[in-house]
């Protein structure tokens, strides 16, 4: 057994979701045999290699030999310049609870 | 042209130039069919004809004064719900953006509407497009049209039925882990998915950052390449779309094939594949190579380990990408005594249960202590099989595989089994995370009538051969063999 009820608890805690004792109990059979089948990675020699964490295409980066030679894979990032931002009202009125321009929420602070 | 000819973007632009129909007339045949057919199919979620017949008047009215059209003029599209479209309801199939209208459109979408296209409605899908069967839609599944007690694939069901129903000439899905090319194997569509950074992800609602894509189905090669024309390049609201000049892919798909090296990899012929779906796609093969193109065998040696790569780098960005619903900013908000409360709440009630696994099982593999042995050494994997495909193509001009081991199956067969769910994907999970382009083209049916799909793969940003292997294969009759 890879994941316990209590891991299955903790999880659920981490990710702000609420299970029932029902729940907690299939999760926990599911999560158990899907941990299991990937536990295989661990058989891979990963050593010396590098993590993949996002496809990019580095300005004349060219990532396989016969993309063709005009081919400039590049993701460029525009000019870092102040732009004007209006769209906090069409953002709010999809809020459940606006007073705008705020979000409102439930009490946090105690005092 | 026979009347029941199914509706092409040639036929269309051809009937409206001749002033056989008007577009206005098309999307009223359109949702006259739509009408008549959703209720069994359950292919759309929600129809925005306000929206398309003001587009169809400004075609019409271009056509009244003999303006040039743009490419797609009074085609009509259908959209998967997981991307944005201003004033029309966006669910993700999802009861907790049940209400969400979103207040701009996605890039792809207003590329597709500047380009003259209708959009007739936002068609179904599995939840934040977690799933291979759309059964894990919040608004029931898709059926699919060619064989209405099987599923349609997932997560893009619901555009994939529509077009291979006729309920839209072309439709957007989006592909994380096959969730294009699948459906579009099930259903016996073309249906494309491009290199990541090829179509703006903008408006895009996310489920896995780093393998999110966009991308046609169509009844035709000539069709998907219309729309990857009109709907690739940089766009600078996407920081991860690619500055890459954009072919015109219509040209080049006619481009002859002959001389070109097609590779094919043994680890996808064995194992659980169905028998007749193994025949089917060595006769595709036979027959590309009787086109002039050149078979070479291929080891991937990595391809073993792609399901559970997938599934811990997938779930980790979704669960990092769904912490957003929280009843706060958008969406469902359960009311709780506390704020912590009100979140559980919130996501206890407005997510499903694929939704909650996914976010479990990726909340675990990125928690303290087990980062590095499964988040870490999965990100390392994806670099071996990304390595795979690029020594491959080396080798070979293009790679052809089945998209999908099996055929569609029936509703319900594999719902109480998510891992048996997840080893399904396992040709199409490959291409995601190495971020190549690969298109599924109908290549036959089994005995029981079920349509069998080839994948075609091929190197970053390689759409145009993509396209032109899959023309050949369809002007040879290839989709019939």
């Amino acid at each position: 057994m890879t994941i316990s009820r209590e891991d299955v608890l903790r999880v659920a805690e981490l990710a702000h979701l609420e299970l029932t004792p029902d729940e907690a109990e299939m999760y926990r059979g599911q999560l158990d045999e899907i941990l299991n089948y990937i536990g295989k990675l661990q058989q891979l020699d990963v050593t010396n290699v590098e993590p993949m964490a996002q496809m990019s295409f580095a300005p004349g980066e060219t990532h396989s030999a016969r993309s063709g030679p005009n081919q400039e894979p590049g993701t460029p990032l525009r000019d870092d310049t102040v732009r004007p931002c209006t769209v906090a009202d069409a953002v709010l009125s999809q809020a459940p609870d606006a007073v705008k321009p705020f979000f409102r929420v439930p009490k946090v602070i105690e005092r | 042209m026979s009347p029941t000819a199914p509706w092409t973007v040639a036929r269309i632009q051809t009937s409206l130039h001749a002033k056989k129909i008007s577009a206005r007339e098309l999307a009223t045949e359109f949702y006259a069919k739509i009408d008549r057919q959703n209720p069994v199919l359950n292919a759309y979620l929600t129809l925005s004809p306000e929206r398309a017949y003001a587009q169809t008047d400004r075609v019409d009215a271009a056509i009244a004064r003999g303006d040039k059209l743009p490419p797609l003029a009074g085609v009509p599209v259908a959209i998967k719900d997981v991307i944005g479209t201003s004033g029309i309801r966006t669910t993700c199939g999802s009861k907790i953006l049940e209400s969400y209208v979103p207040p701009y459109d996605a890039t792809a979408v207003a590329r597709l509407e500047n380009a003259g296209a209708v959009i007739l409605g936002k068609t179904n899908c599995d939840e934040f497009a977690m799933g291979s069967s759309n059964e894990n839609s919040a608004y029931g599944p898709v059926r699919n049209p060619v064989a209405p007690d099987r599923v349609p694939g997932g997560s893009s069901g619901g555009s994939a039925a529509a077009v291979a129903a006729g309920l839209a000439v072309v439709a957007l899905g989006t592909d994380t882990g096959g969730s294009i090319r699948q459906p579009g194997s099930f259903c016996g569509i073309p249906a494309l998915m491009p290199t990541y950074g090829r179509v703006s992800r903008y408006g895009l609602i996310a489920f896995a950052s780093s393998l999110d894509r966009i991308g046609p189905f169509a009844e035709n090669i000539a069709d998907a390449a219309t729309v990857m024309s009109v709907i690739s390049g940089h766009d600078e609201n996407d920081s991860t779309s690619a500055a890459v000049s954009v072919p015109d892919y219509s040209a080049e798909i006619e481009k002859p094939v002959q001389g070109l090296r097609i590779g094919v990899p043994e680890e996808y012929f064995a194992g659980g594949i169905d028998s007749e779906v193994k025949d089917k796609v060595l006769a595709a093969i036979a027959l590309m190579e009787k086109l002039g193109c050149r078979r070479i065998p291929l080891k991937m040696p990595h391809t073993e380990y792609a399901i559970a790569t997938y599934y811990i780098v997938a779930t980790a960005e979704a669960s990092s990408n769904l912490a957003r619903y929280d009843g706060v900013r958008l969406g469902l908000r359960v009311s709780g005594a506390t704020l912590l409360d009100m979140y559980r709440k919130t996501r206890e009630r407005g997510f499903g249960p694929e939704v909650k696994r996914r976010i479990m099982l990726g909340t675990y593999v990125l928690s303290s202590g087990y980062y590095d042995a499964y988040y870490l050494r999965a990100q390392k994997v994806r670099s071996l099989l990304a390595r795979d495909f690029s020594d491959a193509f080396q080798k070979v001009d293009a790679i052809l595989t089945p998209t999908s081991p099996t055929p569609a199956f029936k509703l319900g067969e594999k719902t109480s089994d998510p891992l048996q769910m997840y080893l399904a994907d396992i040709y199409t999970v490959t291409g995601s995370l190495a971020g190549i382009p690969g298109i599924s083209v109908p290549c036959g049916k089994t005995k029981a009538q079920l349509p069998v799909g080839l994948q075609i793969l091929g190197p970053h940003f390689s759409e145009s051969r993509v396209l032109q292997l899959a023309r050949a294969f369809e002007r040879a009759d290839g989709f019939s063999i």
